[in-house]
């Protein structure tokens, strides 16, 4: 049937349906182990709390992390890359001018010496 | 009778329909902003129905070709013109009638989604005036078989762009972004005009058949081809010549935002025009190949790499922009690299040029449908600014699965249509070189990790105190973006069918120049 053809990528096929039908052959897998599991879980109790060493929990909006503090490992291990990548976008549009010209200049240079 | 005619004249109406709504805007507007909104939606269907029949009328019977007041709209070259089209021609391919269909589904989606999400805002006459100019720009861009008419519609574009960007004046920094795209915009426009001067003092045409057919490629051709790559690459924010993107993208309106990104996409669909129609094998297909190539590369690399560290959502999803449009670069452009080699290109080269065409549409679909998520947000919140939300899951829950599903897309997630046209262009490239495949999935696997920053920085975490009575988006805005997401998904789904009856005819659009000339020339 022409709805479920697969799509050929010259090295190789993907059909998304057949992948489908292994996911929902694995979410039931899933469900299966789930269900044999402890059943004696109760919302509202000290089984739903966190355990940190004794501590207080703090309020639930205290613990938020906000987006500024996630991948800072990655940003502080690229710095040399930041570095100089990031002062690049002046934001100033003589320095934007300045780069379409001088890709301009760059790619006349190639096509017209390779011509 | 009357629906031949209309088919018969669909790409003059698919033009017409969304200018004349434009100029009546202000008018109808003064009635009340009810029958206003009725207006814009009614001009917006229209618009889309003529561009999906004319598509159909495409992909069933081949390019349609219409030229403006002549007798019959076929007949683009009169008896006593000496062999040259003197009319308006409109050339629509199958590559034309694939843009015009995002055009149509990403601007009738954006149109319901700014009918409740800009309602607060005063001066809508204005808005939708030039949100339906934005349009006609789009479809005259894509539709026109004539050089001079593509600078025409590149102007409208850029023009009613550059107002919408200023819509939300915001302390002025909207209006400097404006500035910046406007100033951008005219200079790549007056270089393409002189790229077009150019042709037309050396071959006395305007019309792009009539230019493919005598090009000889000499110093001056070479000259308007780095002109004219250089300004549309420009238009469409490759890397290093993007800078003005974040900045436009970031200060429009969301539903502005979205239409924009169909706009550089028109402005790549100029770019391939251009390369394959206007030059095809004359050039040195190699070089520039390679030339776009490393674009591409370059705007995969650092779009997704500047992605990462922002903490403006939009900015971040601008830089995502920018990403994406580098593997459309690179797809398309190793299809050109290999375009004089008749095996190398059945080997890979279809495919990579398939799997980039592919994603113009698949990312205008799923990154439409992220900035209109974005701005669904703000509309709730008020601010764009990642370090200040949190646990909105509880409260927008269609937002976040929408938000899911554009974020999935474009991290190349299965089965998403992200997913299908990355897969093509992994294969594809891997066999011209294996490096350009391997960045192009690392690439993908930053796109991932930004968009789980993203996720988690909007919508896990708990319930915010400040945010805590926060309410759904209104229903037209969530039917919008349902509309792009079900896009997304069913292109995910059905990969093949959309690749056999859309994709592949329009790269075999491009690539058979001997096709769009005779369809436009005939015998002469």
């Amino acid at each position: 049937m022409d709805l479920i053809a697969s799509l050929y990528t010259g090295s190789g096929y993907w059909n998304p349906l057949v992948w489908l039908i292994a996911i929902v052959v694995v979410f039931v897998i899933v469900y299966l182990i789930w269900s044999r599991g402890e059943s004696g879980y109760k919302k509202g109790t000290l089984q739903t709390t966190p355990f940190i060493s004794g501590n207080p929990e703090p309020e639930k909006s205290g613990v938020h992390v906000p987006g500024g503090n996630l991948y800072w490992g990655y940003t502080e291990a690229l710095k040399g890359y930041y570095s100089r990548l990031v002062p690049l976008h002046t934001g100033r549009l003589n320095d934007y001018l300045l780069w379409y010209l001088g890709v301009t200049a760059i790619i006349m240079v190639v096509v017209v010496v390779t011509a | 009778m009357i629906t031949d005619a209309i088919i018969a004249n669909s790409p003059a109406l698919l033009v017409m329909i969304p200018l004349i709504a434009a100029f009546a805007c202000p008018f109808i507007g003064r009635i009340s902003p009810a029958v206003r909104n009725i207006w814009v939606v009614g001009a917006m269907v229209l618009t889309a129905a003529m561009a999906l029949l004319l598509a159909g009328e495409v992909f069933s019977s081949g390019t349609v070709v219409y030229t403006f007041g002549a007798s019959a709209p076929g007949m683009s070259v009169p008896p006593d013109s000496g062999g040259i089209p003197v009319r308006i021609v409109f050339t629509v391919d199958a590559m034309s009638a694939l843009m015009q269909i995002i055009g149509a589904i990403t601007g009738l989606s954006i149109v319901l989604y700014s009918i409740a999400g800009d309602r607060r805002h005063t001066g809508l006459e204005s808005y939708y005036t030039l949100y339906l100019l934005m349009i006609a720009g789009v479809m005259g861009m894509v539709s026109t078989g004539d050089l001079f008419n593509f600078f025409v519609f590149l102007e409208i574009l850029s023009i009613s762009s550059a107002g919408l960007i200023a819509y939300r004046i915001d302390r002025g920094v909207a209006v400097e972004a404006a500035v910046k795209y406007f100033v951008l915009s005219t200079i790549g426009a007056m270089v393409i005009l002189v790229a077009i001067g150019i042709f037309y003092g050396e071959y006395d045409a305007l019309n792009i058949a009539v230019i493919a057919s005598r090009m000889q490629f000499t110093l001056l051709d070479q000259v308007a081809l780095v002109l004219m790559i250089a300004a549309l690459g420009m238009k469409c924010g490759a890397v290093p010549m993007h800078f003005w993107t974040p900045d436009a993208y970031s200060m429009a309106p969301s539903s502005i935002t979205a239409m924009l990104v169909v706009a550089s996409q028109a402005s790549l669909y100029g770019l391939f025009r251009v390369v394959f129609t206007l030059y095809n094998v004359t050039l040195n297909a190699a070089t520039v190949g390679w030339i776009i190539i490393v674009l591409g590369v370059l705007s995969m690399v650092v779009g997704v790499t500047m992605a990462i560290p922002q903490k403006d959502v939009k900015r971040l999803m601008a830089y995502h922009a920018i990403s994406q449009t580098g593997y459309m670069l690179l797809g398309v452009g190793v299809g050109l690299a290999v375009l004089g080699n008749q095996s190398l290109l059945d080997a890979f080269g279809y495919v990579a040029m398939e799997g980039g065409i592919f994603h113009i549409i698949n990312h205008a679909m799923y990154k439409g449908l992220l900035f209109l998520t974005a701005g669904a947000i703000f509309y709730r919140i008020g601010t764009r600014n990642l370090n200040r939300m949190g646990g909105l899951g509880h409260n927008m829950k269609y937002t976040m699965v929408f938000f899911v599903i554009g974020a999935l897309a474009i991290a190349g997630i299965p089965p998403f249509n992200g997913f299908a046209s990355k897969l093509m262009i992994y294969e594809s490239v891997f066999m011209f070189n294996p490096i350009l495949s391997i960045i192009a999935m690392v690439v993908s696997i930053l796109t991932l990790a930004s968009f789980v920053k993203v996720f988690h920085s909007i919508f896990m975490g708990p319930r915010l105190p400040e945010y805590a009575d926060v309410k759904e988006a209104p229903a037209p805005m969530l039917i919008g973006m349902g509309i792009l997401a079900a896009v997304v998904v069913l292109f995910g789904l059905f990969p093949g069918v959309v690749v056999d009856h859309l994709i592949e005819p329009a790269a075999q659009a491009l690539v058979n120049q001997g096709a769009y000339i005779s369809a436009v020339m005939g015998g002469a």
